[in-house]
């Protein structure tokens, strides 16, 4: 049990904690990786199929036949009773609660069978058409393009304007410190959902509506990256600046020089928090953008909403698109988050 | 992408000097915090100003030059209640009904969540076969936009969804999730847990990690009983951390809109309508917009974060102090 | 002589190409799509632009929730489109560019006649502002199968909403289907249900009112239906606020005997039930009266310019191109939509690549429209209507649910909805 808290010390045989650790860690790994595999697998499921109940894990589609004297392929189904029994038949049509029936090898004769006595025949396949419809449909690059741009730019920006002020607020005594520090946890305090409105009508004055800017810019200074970097630099000793201006360095320099490389750790993970919620924004962007050239993948993939219909299987297989570029940009900066977390939460 | 950076930092380098030399160094401080500030003042707190000036407007208009005062009107209408414990009672009965929600909801959800991010960071600092890949799996879901997850588990726990399927497959009854006000409020809270854990479970993994081993060594050789240790040293020695991981956990829990909004729809009924949801519906996706109402509700959440997070600050200074 | 007149060819093109670009207008099309109604329209837009070098459409293909939410924003604010496809088609009246000075007002008239008054401001504006493009009427689907196996007869026209309460619960009694009934979880479709049972929705001076006896009465009995399983209590008490919901995944599925949807539902059917069973489309249910008192709600969207567009004669000109009654056939028959055009109506729609059944309830839907009430279109038209909509939906659910009482729910509306009122006067 002392091991359970503290950590074990590598011991020739696994304590019975040690079980229900990896017994919690292989739950953990069903509960959050399970989901997204689902959704994974839908995304390559048909309209029809998403719509099924029960659902199944696997995209099936029913088999269909091509027989001579019919233009359609037709649905194939495994009979269950009667004459036929136990046969693999084609459906030329149903009328009511009977099914006409072909045997493949004899297309002209028609067999009725009562709809309850049949069964249809499906075997997996990927429709992977959900993916292929999505770079004919639409100008996917362009989008891909503009989100990219976005959270880049507005990541890079985000980076310098928070680690400058962070800079100021933690290795400067100045008049005014305080108000800005309450300014910034004043801030965080108050979600963009609640100022749509507003934030839309200043943005609208600065002639950023429908530009990329205009979704760049107004969320550019977060404040809980002000607030993750400040408490990081904090922790940096202030004779290393000392010694700097002693060496009659410029604050600038020391800034860039010193205080940037030192906060890497924290900044690698303000980096990865800022792409996240730049690639993932839909509500911001929606009001800001109308217009088709400008628009991102979050918002491609939701005008396959309707008003009435959604077109679930484009939207499943954009959503499984989009999610691939976080996925690879967390899979590269995961060893520095790791290490970025532990250094600022800690202190 | 250093070769770039260098030279364009060197560029700057010049007239922040110069400015350096006008200013001398302590007030060179607000050079480095005027970007920050100037889209903070324009794009934060210009809002927030005109956000009041909307909470004291009504009709539907959008531009503010269009709309009438009225003065205090939608705060007195929001506040007009018999009993604030029973929603039914007050004019404005689902912000209520929102601000009820909403607070059962943080309990639940900063309660849960830390709890479960406790206990995966314990496990996960212990000795583990591949440390490395658990810690990603327990993150990844941080990676997903709140309307995918919502999605997600929508169809999972639709009437007609997978649990079910799984339920009625191996003959237990099915429960619709969605449309008993408690499970839907459960899930909610789930669902929000799910979604966020990770993060914090990462951050307290790093307070762990940060406690040195020296120290359990020690009591190792006292022979003190593990919950002893767990109480007396990881705890205390977790705590700064711990601080960190509530306020942000609180202030985000406060803030939770999207993914329970795009899950639930704030339904059954208004079982889980949280009050950003109610603001969002009354002042922006309702007909008509109360644009008025929705500010003036905006600002009384406000206010009680900010009495909230003083509090908190409070206690962390506390605890810094102690 | 050749080289000459190329040379000649080539200065006219670069003369003409430096004209165009000096003259080009851009119009901004603004569309949410359902199925393939606004890439009809844009072929029929490119058309246009094609005879009109001048001219360019640029269609932006926006998710539904933009129109809804973000549009009278960007209105409001001046950073609006130059057309868009709209819902709310009496709530946004006031950004409506008036065509009148542009088109042939009386071929309008005569072709659009009652829609074109949806989007109006009252009975005395006399203005022209928008095209329908999609008709839609609500109205019942059956599956027809389940009807079949239960050997139950389907219930006549003239049946009561009574009678296919007793009809579908002794169907799904008989054959283990999971819902008798079900309805989207909207005021709009609620009023197909109302008015049968009397619902009047505007007093004797024409203000609205969400609580004459008609409307209680049936807003009762969809609670009471809704709690004791006869109607599929997933669609309404599953979600909160006015979020939309509907039930075409359990009418897929044939769990469901009665889906209570609109005309808009017919392609996905077609398609995606393909020949799991059979479906019709109902004749609208009645009320307790009887015969007479029948009429589902009718809907839709329509394409309207802006007040805010630089380019009025242009807009005016597309709107009237699309209104051109072989234009208006093709978007009909591509889109599978029913005819807000009279001429097109009455010589019918041959719908593209439309399954039999698909044609055939489109058929159903275009035959009930003469038959709708007066009060359906005065609801439909009514400018505030969506504020109506959304509170019956969010009110009636709280009484599904237990969290109102009827009676309370009956007085919260009356209160939301004077609350409402003042706000958009």
């Amino acid at each position: 049990m002392a091991n359970f808290i503290t950590r074990t010390r590598g011991r020739q045989r696994l304590h019975w904690t040690d079980w229900a650790s990896y017994a919690y860690l292989g739950f953990g790994v069903l509960l959050m990786f399970g989901p997204v595999l689902w959704l994974v697998l839908s995304s390559f499921k048909t309209e029809t199929e998403l719509q099924h109940y029960p659902p199944r894990l696997l995209p099936y589609v029913q088999q269909t036949v091509t027989l001579p004297g019919y233009d359609d392929p037709l649905l194939v189904f495994h009979v269950t009773q009667g004459p036929l029994a136990g046969q693999d038949v084609a459906q030329v049509r149903r009328i009511g609660l009977v099914s006409q029936m072909v045997r493949p090898d004899d297309p002209t004769t028609i067999v009725k069978v009562p709809i309850a006595d049949r069964e249809p025949v499906e075997h997996v396949a990927l429709a992977t058409s959900n993916y292929q419809k999505l770079f004919q449909r639409f100008n996917f690059l362009r989008f891909l393009w503009n989100s990219t741009f976005i959270t880049v730019v507005a990541t890079a920006i985000t980076l310098l304007v928070n680690s400058m002020a962070a800079f100021a607020l933690s290795k400067y005594e100045f008049r005014g410190r305080g108000t800005v520090m309450a300014m910034v946890i004043g801030t965080l305090m108050i979600p963009q959902t609640v100022v749509l409105v507003p934030l839309f009508l200043i943005t609208r004055d600065f002639g950023l509506i429908n530009t990329l800017w205009g979704v760049i810019i107004p969320g550019a200074a977060t404040p809980t990256g002000v607030f993750l970097l400040r408490q990081y630099m904090l922790t940096i000793p202030d004779e290393i600046l000392d010694a700097a201006r002693m060496d009659n360095a410029s604050e600038w320099k020391i800034y860039w020089r010193i205080i940037l490389p030192l906060s890497a750790p924290a900044i690698a993970v303000l980096a990865i928090l800022s792409i996240m919620w730049r690639w993932n924004d839909f509500l911001w962007p929606l009001i800001a953008l109308s217009q088709t050239e400008n628009f991102t993948l979050q918002l491609a993939l939701n005008s396959f909403r309707g008003e009435f219909t959604t077109d679930w299987a484009s939207l499943l297989a954009m959503t499984v698109l989009t999610l691939v570029p976080v996925v690879a940009v967390f899979a590269f900066l995961q060893k520095y988050i790791a290490t970025g977390i532990a250094s600022t939460g800690g202190k | 992408m250093l070769k770039l950076i260098t030279p364009l930092m060197q560029i700057v380098d010049v007239p922040m000097r110069a400015l350096q030399r006008l200013l001398g160094p302590r007030r060179l401080a607000w050079a480095f915090l005027a970007p920050n500030l100037i889209l903070f003042g324009l794009f934060a707190f210009l809002p927030v100003l005109v956000n009041i000036a909307y909470a004291l407007t009504g009709s539907d208009q959008i531009l503010l030059r269009d709309r009438p005062f009225v003065g205090v009107r939608n705060f007195t209408d929001l506040s007009q209640c018999a009993s604030y414990l029973d929603a039914n009672s007050c004019k404005i009965d689902v912000f209520w009904r929102a601000v009820h929600n909403t607070a059962w909801f943080i309990v639940l959800q900063v309660g849960f969540m830390v709890g479960f991010s406790l206990l995966t960071a314990l496990i996960l600092n212990r000795k583990i076969v591949a440390r490395g890949f658990f810690r990603a799996v327990f993150f990844f879901p941080v990676l997903l936009s709140p309307v995918v997850v919502a999605l997600i588990w929508k169809w999972i726990l639709q009437d007609q969804g997978a649990l079910n399927a799984v339920l009625e497959h191996f003959g237990y009854p099915t429960v619709n999730w969605l449309l008993n006000p408690s499970w839907a409020f459960g899930w909610a809270v789930f669902l929000s847990c799910w979604a966020h854990m990770g993060f914090y479970t990462l951050i307290l993994l790093a307070g762990l990690q940060a406690i040195p081993r020296d120290v359990y060594e020690a009591a190792q050789m006292d022979a003190a009983s593990p919950w002893r240790v767990f109480h007396r040293i990881t705890l205390p020695l977790l705590m700064p951390t711990m601080v960190v991981v509530l306020v942000l956990a609180l202030i985000k829990g406060v803030q939770t809109f999207d993914e329970v909004y795009a899950f639930t729809g704030g339904g059954p009924g208004s079982a889980t309508t949280l009050v950003i949801q109610y603001i969002y519906q009354t002042g922006f996706a309702g007909a008509p917009r109360l644009f008025g109402l929705a500010s003036a509700a905006s600002i009384m959440v406000a206010l009680v974060l900010v009495v909230l997070t003083a509090v908190q600050l409070w206690i962390t200074r506390r605890n810094a102090n102690g | 002589m050749t080289q000459m007149r190329l040379i000649l060819a080539g200065a006219a093109t670069a003369a003409l190409l430096a004209a165009t670009s000096a003259s080009a207008v851009e119009l901004r099309f603004e569309c949410a799509q359902d199925g393939n109604e606004c890439d009809t329209m844009n072929a029929i837009f490119q058309k246009y632009t094609a005879a009109h070098p001048d001219v360019t459409v640029k269609m932006d293909l926006v998710p539904y929730k933009a129109i809804l939410e973000n549009l009278p924003v960007d209105l409001a604010a001046g950073t609006g489109p130059d057309l868009a496809k709209v819902t709310d088609l009496g709530g946004l009246h006031k950004y409506y560019l008036d065509l009148t000075p542009y088109v042939n007002k009386d071929y309008w008239e005569k072709s659009f006649g009652k829609t074109l008054d949806w989007y109006r401001a009252g009975a005395a504006d006399p203005g022209i502002y928008g095209i329908q493009t999609q008709l839609t009427i609500t109205g019942g689907f059956i599956n027809k199968t389940l009807f079949d196996q239960a050997k139950i007869a389907v219930p006549g026209p003239g049946a009561t909403w009574d009678d296919w309460a007793k009809a579908t619960v002794a169907v799904a009694k008989a054959t283990g289907a999971k819902y008798p009934m079900a309805m989207d979880r909207t005021g709009h479709r609620f009023a197909g249900m109302a008015m049968p049972y009397g619902a009047t929705y505007f007093d004797d001076k024409g203000n609205p009112e969400l609580s004459d006896p008609g409307f209680a009465a049936a807003a009762k009995q969809f609670v009471a239906w809704n709690q004791d399983g006869t109607m599929d209590k997933d669609v309404w008490a599953g979600s909160g606020g006015a979020t939309y919901a509907d039930a075409s995944k359990e009418f897929i599925n044939g769990d469901l005997v009665m889906y209570y949807s609109g005309s808009w539902q017919v392609q996905k059917f077609a398609s995606q039930i393909n020949t799991a069973f059979d479906w019709e489309v109902i004749p609208a249910p009645c009320g307790p009266a009887g015969a007479g008192h029948c009429s589902g709600m009718p809907g839709g969207s329509g394409v309207v310019g802006f007040k805010t567009t630089q380019h009025p004669k242009e807009v005016a000109a597309l709107l009237d191109f699309l209104a051109q009654q072989d234009n208006y056939t093709t978007l009909e028959a591509k889109s599978l939509n029913i005819p807000a055009h009279t001429g097109v109506a009455a010589a019918g729609v041959t719908y593209e690549g439309a399954t039999p059944e698909a044609a055939k309830a489109l058929n159903a839907f275009s035959a009930q429209v003469p038959t709708l009430s007066p009060v359906a279109y005065a609801y439909q038209g009514y400018k505030n209507n969506r504020a109506m909509f959304n509170i019956t939906v969010t009110r009636l659910t709280q009484a599904i649910v237990g969290e109102l009482s009827m009676d309370d729910a009956l007085a919260r509306m009356a209160d939301d909805l004077k609350q409402a009122v003042a706000a958009a006067n």
